[in-house]
């Protein structure tokens, strides 16, 4: 199908794929890096979960798959899942890992219903589509060569969703830049926090809100499989590489960008390198990808173990 | 004409805070479910004083503490800080937090911790200039821990640290310092550098409230004392407060005749 | 109409012959999932089951593939089944392990085993997508699950192993219960607590396994969280909370099997989540005592209390009142006029709650022993603690009553 090589090919069928997936991966890794020392991973979890029933729901009031409803239908979604799982902590006194499972898997069934029950055949919305996404198919093609990227007509041409995908890697990366000490200090000493008179309510639904920001963008490219590894792994990677926070968020960010980057590579390439003219989930790949380099670093890494008095405690 | 005199040479910020309370707390009450674990208390912590709160394990003292700071929530109570509401005053406060209550695992450096206790100065974005190190590494200096700047913090000892954190509320350069049970579990040599650090810090007119657990300690170290338990049970400077009698009061049964009399306190 | 029949029908069984072996394995897996999934939640690990279901799917994924090289067919439920068993057992090995022997949390562990199996097992279903063989695999059932055209072995197993879940969590349900107590009080009875946990996780593959053709792997977890945590709402008994788990799960595993037997597109899985859910959002709204409804009303009875008390003993010591709750309560009451001053009421009730105080810090000096002292919390009166003979005690050093003068 696709050969090895940087030709007119992979200008067409695989430099936006890449790109896109990219900028998926470290627009998740990067909120992913608190929600792991907040010990909030699973609400990347809970979050790309409820995804589903938001999009299904935006599109069950306006009636077509347009982008902006499904976002907003997506990132209501994740803000009332939040919601539900702080009703269920704080006032029903249930553990947080329990009320997120209840919280998910509910919407989660309820968005299947809904689109079992609607007429989506027309459109193109599944619950497949919902899971792995479609990287694949975003493809440039008005993207002829490399000269491509100085024509401008052709630059009109991208998949909206790579200028998403940027606009949306961007302004995470900004809101973090900016609210980067806040972050930090809430996340290592809520008390402490509080008596600067920082809001840590409002931290905590901050971060929150990037993540489900990053998951809404991410999924409709990518699937919600790779929003959950790229919350998840890379940050765990990096923790494990350094006992600074700066540079732990810069080994995410190279992890997410390896594991995008090698991922498709290997799904859209690597049967080929067997002799096959197949190709597997690329989504699935970069998500397996990120695995396999967790799974290095917990082996190898140099502050893979906890020491001191914390290991104690 | 002359009152006019002495008020043009005291500056403006020490006038404003002159017999002023440090604290004023009224009517606090902090409840855990339906059991208050602080109930209507009013104390005041007087500007320049070094107070101990002291009580039994579960009287409320760290309850009391985080309460007065807006970090739990209170049932009923009203506090004031140097005579303004707590909001406004959170600049002039500085919070040592109970070991326990950290993640010490979490990816920072000493140095980074003290910086911390300057972001009132530096703001969201402010750039740390030399000044700022330099400020940060001073407050190292004074309790001992500058060669330990660049470890990370789980790395440490006990002691090391509680020095850590009260590095950073010296790098607050707050007017009232609060410590929660600073000198829990840690060596004899960082309590001993703590409580000089303390005492320099109330010569310079700060001042100091910490939970406090020993007894033996209290009449060194403090000059003033809140006795805590779920009320208040007495408070006042140390010679006239602390006796026996408002001890077992504190304590009841908990406490021996034997251990209150090896305190060798004045009967009252 | 005709779908209310139809869902009366497969209530009551009379429905085709394997709608109704799939509403009473339904069931049986409802029962098990519930009472397992409380052993899960008391030991507040609920969403290890997250990790558990997401890695069954590379195994559904190598065990087609391997019985195809085989010669097979592939859909062997069994064997697929023993497949899925495999994987998720090494994902549940990787979860303990990340979390034993690096830094890494509990939860960071559980998201990544997850994600990353899953992402596997994604891959090999694209793979087996375009085998020959593999067209019409239908794997992807595994997700969401699916009982339309299931076949009767299938159902029979499901049945099957849904009762002999239930009859293990019979058999275990003693020692399980005490570890999730309390491990440390279980390994001095003499209870090989890793031995338990292992058969308690044992259960939880064997459950998500054997659902996963009626539910699917994104919502077992549903079956066995969503139960007990209804469970806990009305009860604070180990047992109960078993007990009612199983209840709970069997029930909306039975009646969700039946409603989605009533009309075509109602799906399986999705339903008995939803009418779980129906069940958890009763219990969280009204359940007494834990439920919300019951607590935030407890929550303002308990503040007026305190600020009653804290205006009362205000008024006895004649302090001025500055919060307006408090001033609020006691005009409420009667206890002062609007202007402030306190009523001839007002001024008896806080004589007596003074009274209280007062014989309280003599009790507290008198028994000194912790039992009577730390019963003191501002509210509770000292009748509900001492004997009338001991307060009568109290009352001859505290002297006779004082007015509150107004």
């Amino acid at each position: 199908m696709e050969s090895i090589g940087l030709g007119t090919e992979f200008v067409t069928f695989s430099l936006t794929p890449i790109l896109i997936g990219v900028l998926a991966a470290v627009a998740c890794a990067l909120p992913g890096n608190f929600l792991i020392l907040r010990k909030q991973a699973l609400i990347g979890d809970a979050i790309s979960h409820v995804v589903l029933p938001g999009i299904v729901v935006a599109f069950l009031i306006t009636g077509q798959v347009t982008t902006w409803p499904m976002m907003i239908g997506a990132a209501g979604a994740s803000l009332v899942a939040v919601g539900l799982i702080t009703l269920i902590r704080r006032l029903g006194r249930i553990e947080a890992g329990a009320a997120m499972g209840v919280t998910f898997t509910t919407l989660f069934a309820l968005g299947v219903l809904l689109l079992e029950q609607s007429d989506t055949s027309a459109v193109h919305l599944d619950v497949e589509h919902a899971l792995y996404g479609n990287l694949e198919s975003l493809i440039w093609f008005s993207g002829v060569s490399w000269a491509s990227l100085a024509d401008p007509a052709a630059l009109a041409d991208l998949p909206p969703e790579l200028v998403r995908m940027a606009a949306v890697a961007a302004a995470i990366t900004a809101l973090i830049i900016l609210f980067w000490r806040p972050l930090k200090i809430s996340t290592f000493d809520e008390s402490f926090a509080r008596t600067l008179g920082m809001n840590v309510g409002l931290l905590d639904l901050g971060i929150i809100t990037l993540a489900a920001i990053a998951a809404v963008a991410a999924f409709d490219a990518v699937g919600s499989i790779i929003v959950i590894a790229m919350f998840i792994c890379p940050p765990a990677a990096a923790r494990l590489m350094t006992n600074r926070l700066e540079c732990q968020v810069w080994w995410s960010v190279l992890f997410a960008a390896l594991s995008a980057v090698g991922g498709y590579v290997l799904a859209g390439y690597g049967p080929g390198w067997f002799g096959s003219d197949m190709s597997v989930s690329a989504a699935g790949m970069i998500a397996t990808l990120s695995g396999l380099i967790l799974g290095v670093a917990c082996l190898f890494a140099p502050h893979r173990l906890r020491v001191g008095a914390s290991a104690v405690a | 004409m002359a009152l006019d005199a002495v008020k043009l040479v005291i500056p403006e910020a020490e006038l404003e805070l002159a017999g002023m309370p440090a604290m004023e707390i009224r009517g606090m009450t902090v409840s855990y479910g339906d059991k208050p674990a602080v109930f209507s208390v009013d104390t005041v912590v007087h500007a320049g004083s070094m107070t101990a709160i002291i009580g039994p394990n579960g009287a409320g003292k760290s309850t009391l503490l985080k309460a007065a700071l807006g970090i739990l929530p209170r049932v009923s109570g009203q506090v004031s800080v140097f005579g303004m509401p707590l909001e406004k005053a959170k600049a002039k406060i500085a919070y040592v937090p109970q070991r326990a209550s950290i993640d010490w695992d979490f990816p920072t450096r000493v140095i980074d911790v003290v910086i911390m206790g300057l972001y009132r100065k530096l703001g969201l974005l402010g750039r740390i200039k030399e000044q700022h190190t330099t400020d940060a590494k001073a407050a190292l200096e004074r309790v001992g821990m500058t060669e330990f700047a660049d470890r990370q913090i789980g790395q440490l000892s006990g002691g090391q640290q509680q020095r850590v954190f009260l590095a950073r509320a010296l790098a607050q350069d707050a007017e009232l310092y609060l410590l929660d049970e600073p000198f829990a579990g840690v060596d004899a040599a960082t309590e001993r550098a703590i409580i000089s650090v303390l005492k320099t810090l109330q010569a310079e007119g700060k001042t100091v409230v910490a939970v406090h657990h020993d007894l033996a300690t209290v009449t060194h170290y403090f000059d003033h004392v809140l006795m805590l338990n779920t009320r208040n049970i007495a408070d006042g400077p140390v010679a006239t407060t602390f006796t026996a009698e408002a001890l077992q009061d504190t304590y009841g049964g908990r406490l021996a005749t034997a251990q209150v009399e090896q305190l060798q306190l004045p009967v009252a | 109409m005709s779908g209310f029949y139809a869902f009366l029908d497969a209530l009551f069984l009379q429905a085709n012959y394997n709608a109704t072996l799939v509403a009473v394995g339904a069931a049986l897996l409802g029962l098990a999932s519930g009472s397992v999934g409380a052993f899960l939640f008391l030991r507040k690990r609920a969403l290890v089951s997250d990790a558990v279901a997401h890695a069954t799917l590379p195994g559904i994924g190598i065990a087609f593939i391997v019985m195809v090289a085989f010669g097979g067919s592939g859909r062997s439920l069994a064997g697929l089944l023993i497949g899925s068993t495999l994987t998720a057992g090494l994902g549940l090995f990787l979860v303990d392990w990340i979390t034993q022997r690096t830094r890494l949390a509990e939860d960071a562990a559980i998201g990544a085993v997850l994600s990353v199996f899953f992402g596997f097992g994604i891959v090999l279903l694209t793979l087996i997508q375009t085998m020959a063989s593999g067209q019409q695999a239908g794997l992807e059932g595994f997700l969401l699950g699916s009982t339309a055209g299931m076949l009767f072995e299938d159902a029979l197993i499901i049945a099957v192993g849904g009762a002999l879940a239930v009859l293990a969590v019979l058999v275990l349900r003693r020692p399980m219960a005490l570890v999730a107590f309390d491990v440390g009080y279980a390994e001095t009875l003499g209870i090989n607590t890793r031995r338990v946990d292992m058969a308690m996780m044992g259960l939880v593959m064997a459950v998500t396994v054997i659902g996963l053709k009626i539910v699917g792997l994104i919502l077992i977890v549903a079956m066995l969280i969503i139960p007990p945590a209804t469970a806990r709402f009305w009860t604070e008994r180990t047992e109960w909370v078993i007990g009612l788990a199983a209840i709970s799960g069997g029930m909306a595993a039975y009646l969700g099997a039946a409603i989605s037997a009533a009309a075509a597109d109602l799906p399986t899985g999705p339903i008995i989540v939803l009418v779980s859910a129906a069940f958890f959002g009763l219990s969280l709204f009204f359940a007494p005592g834990r439920g919300i409804v019951a607590a935030i009303l407890r929550r303002r009875r308990f503040q007026l209390r305190v600020h009653l008390r804290q205006g009362l003993l205000a008024l006895a010591h004649g302090e001025k009142i500055l919060e307006p709750l408090t001033l609020s309560v006691l005009l409420r009451n009667g206890f002062i006029r609007a202007d402030g001053v306190a009523t001839e009421s007002g001024r008896a009730l806080a004589a007596k709650t003074l009274r209280d105080e007062k014989r309280w810090d003599i009790a507290r000096r008198l028994h000194k022993d912790d039992a009577v002292a730390s019963r003191y919390d501002g509210l509770t009166p000292i009748e509900a603690v001492l004997t009338e003979d001991e307060i009568a005690e109290i009352d001859v050093r505290l002297g006779p009553p004082q007015m509150v003068v107004p």
